[in-house]
């Protein structure tokens, strides 16, 4: 091998780690950038359809999203996932909107929050001291809760209160027409997760468990508490999804959010967080969420069946993953 | 002492003593299964002839869908768009048999197979060549499969033909044998067992259980995990023709079908982690459970509490699992 050739090779090997690098250690960046292109394609193909008010839509919807998958990726980080985060937040708006007439609003969220953490506290406990696989321990609790939220409702048939009018303030409407009241929930929870991950020892111990388990055991980290204020804390994520979610729908079911489990994962995937555990974050989760969102609007007004919509959500969730997975793996 | 040990060691065991401690679940579960089958004769006396039919037509689509499950399981992988792929080959089968003449449906059940394994190909080489993981590229592709489904058919609707009907209901011979379980010990006997018993049957369960070790005794990996994923679509479509048949309709809207897959093939004796199990424990796991929400019905138990059993056992078989593994390597 000839010098020169060594040093074209290096420069080429320079540049393309370098993209790596930015996919890899910032993808923030480079998925913002792909939303800058989705909402200008969304411009081009209905000229005037981008405005502050759609902006504000896009955010309204994304928001209970975007929640959600915040507890996926805080599941994802530690290697797991958790897949009742729908049933536990369909429960838990369901459980408000059957109390609210009854003892009120404060007592039906403060009921609904303690049924959701109870919840995950068993997931928790399955995960981290029984070691049952995330998969099959968050598929049956989600059995379990939509089980047990059916028999509610039977119980419940006759007070059918409906959901609470201030769930429908914050979950759905837009102050001045462009920023969602949703956004006073989604804010603070959001630079909470954030900054639990980055600037707390707990945000290290998910990403450590989640990177190599058995180093972490050995360096004096207790898994097993690890995992199960981890279940608690997405349980108690998915409730606060669900009051925004069956506020902006306005409706109470116990099946409500069903269709968001699998959107979750894939906005946190998009996000780049790796499913195998140890990397991502919340901020590529987020940007995940609202592509995702601006997306699936741009199908609607292109009028696009809901079919085309389901198809393109999976091809680009299988595209970006095989990316991540080729820019991490050789980087 | 050292020249009689060796004597007492090569007497032979009992062939009966090593079949039983092989399937050692599987007949633990058929042992339940019975004790379940009287415990259901006691509560209800009339369970009886038209019982068992039901049952049997009820679990078919189930079993089959648990057979792919496991296939894919057994290799070491998993996957999550089961239950789409079943809708897909259900609408496809619907529509292209309806008003159709006899000859004309068989064609099409032959089609729907074929298009059952290009499914599993498509999953297969997704999963080999990008390598992202299964649990992703599966639930990306249950999307895709879900949408393409609702392209074919929007709402649930076609028809069978009458000899596909006429095949899995009613009985043969003996009123106490149901066609449906036949067709069923049929498929499973054509398709698994001659694989099982082949080089390919052999790679899967490498593979599962180790596939470093695999890879060094020259498996190929790809190849193996790759026709994995093309037996589990054979089934699937299996399992969506016989959908068609058990209802007269196809539905492009998936049922619970792949997450009761999951937990029929862990209820089933198939570990997680691949390399263990085979058809026979999921197929009686299917059977138990869809016996244990007849017997809710027949204690006037609200029938949700039968989600809520079935999310239990999945979970405390999972505990009871992993508890005996974890025993076994402490000692």
């Amino acid at each position: 091998m000839t010098a020169a050739d060594g040093t074209v090779e290096r420069n080429r090997w320079l540049t393309s780690a370098g993209w790596r690098a930015l996919f890899r250690d910032r993808p923030v960046i480079p998925l913002i950038v792909l939303l800058g292109i989705l909402v200008v394609v969304s411009e081009l193909v209905r000229p005037g359809v981008v405005s502050p008010g759609w902006a504000g839509v896009i955010m309204r919807t994304a928001v209970p999203l975007a929640i959600l998958a915040g507890a996926q990726t805080l599941a994802m980080l530690t290697g797991g996932i958790d897949l009742s985060v729908g049933a536990v937040g369909s429960m838990s708006g369901f459980v408000v909107a059957t109390l609210v007439g009854g003892p009120g609003l404060g007592v039906a969220i403060l009921v609904a929050l303690t049924v959701a953490a109870l919840a995950g506290l068993v997931t928790g406990i399955g995960v981290g001291v029984f070691k049952v696989h995330p998969l099959i321990m968050t598929l049956g609790m989600s059995l379990v809760v939509l089980g047990l939220a059916n028999v509610w409702q039977i119980q419940m048939v006759q007070t059918g209160a409906g959901v609470p009018a201030e769930f429908r303030t914050i979950g759905s409407t837009l102050a001045f027409g462009i920023l969602p009241y949703s956004l006073l929930v989604f804010v603070p929870v959001a630079a909470l997760i954030l900054f639990a991950l980055r600037r707390t020892g707990y945000g290290r111990l998910l990403y450590a468990v989640g990177d190599n388990p058995i180093a972490a055991r050995l360096s004096g980290t207790r898994p097993w508490q690890v995992l199960i204020a981890l279940y608690v804390i997405t349980a108690l994520l998915a409730a606060i999804a669900g009051f925004l979610y069956s506020g902006l729908t306005n409706t109470a079911s116990v099946t409500l959010m069903d269709t968001q489990v699998l959107p979750s994962v894939a906005a946190a995937v998009i996000g780049g967080t790796s499913i195998l555990g140890g990397r991502g974050g919340f901020g590529g989760t987020i940007v995940g969420a609202l592509i995702l969102t601006v997306v699936s609007s741009l199908l609607v007004s292109l009028g696009s069946p809901e079919a085309v919509r389901q198809i393109l959500f999976g091809a680009i969730i299988v595209v970006v993953a095989a990316a991540y997975t080729r820019v991490t793996s050789e980087g | 002492m050292a020249v009689t040990a060796p004597a007492v060691e090569e007497r032979p065991e009992p062939a009966w003593r090593g079949i039983l401690q092989r399937n050692g679940w599987t007949l633990g579960l058929l042992g339940f299964l019975v004790v379940l089958l009287v415990f259901t004769k006691l509560i209800q006396p009339s369970y009886g002839v038209s019982g068992v039919q039901g049952l049997a037509i009820a679990i078919l689509p189930l079993a089959l869908a648990a057979a792919a499950q496991a296939v894919v399981v057994i290799s070491g992988g998993i996957d999550l768009s089961i239950g789409s792929m079943m809708a897909l080959t259900s609408v496809i089968a619907a529509t292209r048999m309806e008003d159709q003449p006899p000859e004309v449906t068989v064609i099409a059940v032959i089609l729907v197979l074929a298009i059952g394994l290009v499914l599993g190909a498509v999953n297969g080489a997704l999963v080999v060549i990008t390598k992202v993981p299964d649990i992703v590229v599966t639930l990306a592709m249950s999307f895709v499969w879900a949408g393409v489904a609702l392209l074919v058919l929007r709402t649930p609707g076609g028809g069978s033909a009458d000899w596909l009907r006429d095949l899995v209901l009613g009985s043969v011979g003996n009123e106490w044998i149901p066609r449906a379980a036949l067709v069923l010990a049929a498929i499973v006997a054509v398709v698994w067992i001659p694989l099982q018993r082949s080089r390919l049957g052999l790679s899967f369960y490498a593979l599962g259980s180790n596939e470093l070790a695999a890879f060094r005794s020259g498996v190929s990996v790809g190849w193996t995990k790759f026709l994995a994923y093309v037996v589990a679509g054979l089934f699937s479509a299996l399992a969506g023709i016989m959908l068609v048949a058990s209802s007269g309709i196809g539905t492009p809207v998936p049922g619970p079908y792949t997450l009761l897959s999951v937990a029929a093939v862990v209820l089933g004796g198939v570990s997680l982690a691949g390399g263990r199990g085979g058809l026979a424990g999921p197929v009686i796991a299917v059977v138990i459970l869809s016996l244990l929400r007849t017997d809710m019905t027949f204690l006037r138990l609200n029938t949700n509490l039968a989600t809520v059993a079935q999310g239990v056992i999945l979970v405390v078989v999972v505990m009871i699992g992993t508890f005996l593994t974890l025993r076994r390597k402490a000692e």
